[in-house]
């Protein structure tokens, strides 16, 4: 439901970026990291930018996703993992009293990373 | 042709974000962003709270909608101070962006106020996306809506402060499972405070606004 925003704000980072010396620039790939927790859905994201780019340089443009997966830190062991179910204890600390708190060290990101241009 | 760009998208939101804390820190208010599905009882949680606190603080409040102004009208009858953002002007947003909290926080005036609560839209995705500057995220869970509920929608219980659940005058009349929606809270946001409430009886609200009335006092006199 916010791939709208979402998109509008790629669309701009992304014309904003297009050198200014290069004659009918076109995009054709942008390449995306979006994190599982963002809530991103992939296909409501390329049908608004399929919207909003007609009739500018990012028309049918390709998004390449990279998803990155969920991780979290336990501040009590110090262990990493990922997670793919919404667990967000440290399994191995949670009995101990106060233990298995943690932290989110990825899955969050709706980053743009590059965009490749037609030669 | 690569071009790097290596950027956040919501970096422009982020910014605003910063821009309402240090406007809300300069005023002094502590800021709440009240979020929940469509339905839960966050406009009947926020009249009660502001009747109860109301002598004490003074309090402002934005409530946001899609479309209508049937929230701000509800909330008339408490004096609070209250704007209403139609997001249909702006594309009928599922959410309240930082930039559109700046506008009406300035227009609402926090000079003098105490607590200003935003009222979200309600939506238990998108919210959870969007800082508005605030010092403090609730999020309200109707015994009506089903005990998993955190777990579909994980970041919207990650990442707020307090939880309430609404609605607990229903409970004999329903198969829900209360504990096991807050074990379900609990897997998703460990040491999260979880609140049972009826805003109708007003059952399990004084826990609530003490809890609210301590965050007002600290920022208060951090400052």
């Amino acid at each position: 439901m916010h791939e709208m925003g979402i998109a509008q704000q790629l669309v701009q980072i992304a014309m904003d970026s297009i050198p200014g010396d290069i004659e009918n620039p076109r995009v054709e790939i942008l390449n995306l990291r979006i994190g599982k927790l963002a809530s991103v859905v992939e296909h409501s994201l390329t049908f608004c930018i399929e919207i909003i780019t007609r009739d500018t340089p990012l028309e049918n443009v390709r998004l390449v996703i990279d998803f990155v997966p969920v991780r979290i830190h336990c501040k009590s062991c110090q262990k990493e993992w990922e997670v793919d179910t919404p667990m967000f204890k440290c399994p191995d600390c949670r009995e101990r009293e106060g233990g298995g708190e943690v932290e989110l060290i990825s899955g969050r990101e709706i980053e743009i990373i590059s965009m490749e241009l037609a030669e | 042709m690569e071009i790097n760009i290596q950027k956040q998208v919501l970096e422009k939101n982020e910014t605003e974000a910063d821009k309402n804390r240090a406007y809300f820190k300069e005023n002094n208010v502590f800021v709440l962003n009240l979020m929940s599905s469509p339905g839960s009882g966050k406009t009947e949680i926020l009249c009660r709270t502001l009747v109860r606190l109301m002598p004490e603080i003074k309090v402002g409040v934005i409530v946001g909608d899609i479309c209508t102004n049937n929230d701000a009208d509800r909330l008339k009858v408490t004096n609070a101070r209250v704007t209403q953002i139609n997001t249909d002007q702006f594309g009928g947003d599922c959410h309240l962006a930082a930039h559109l909290i700046d506008a009406s926080a300035r227009q609402l005036g926090c000079g003098d106020l105490d607590l200003l609560i935003v009222e979200n839209i309600g939506n238990l995705v998108c919210p959870a996306e969007f800082d508005i500057g605030e010092d403090a995220r609730a999020v309200v869970l109707s015994v009506t809506e089903g005990e998993d509920k955190p777990l579909k929608y994980p970041l919207m219980f990650q990442v707020s402060d307090v939880a309430v659940l609404n609605k607990i005058d229903l409970l004999p009349y329903l198969d829900f499972d209360a504990g096991l929606v807050k074990d379900n809270m609990k897997k998703v946001h460990p040491g999260m405070p979880i609140f049972e409430v009826s805003a109708k009886t007003q059952e399990g609200l004084e826990p609530w606004l003490e809890w609210l009335l301590e965050r007002v006092n600290k920022k208060k006199q951090k400052n």
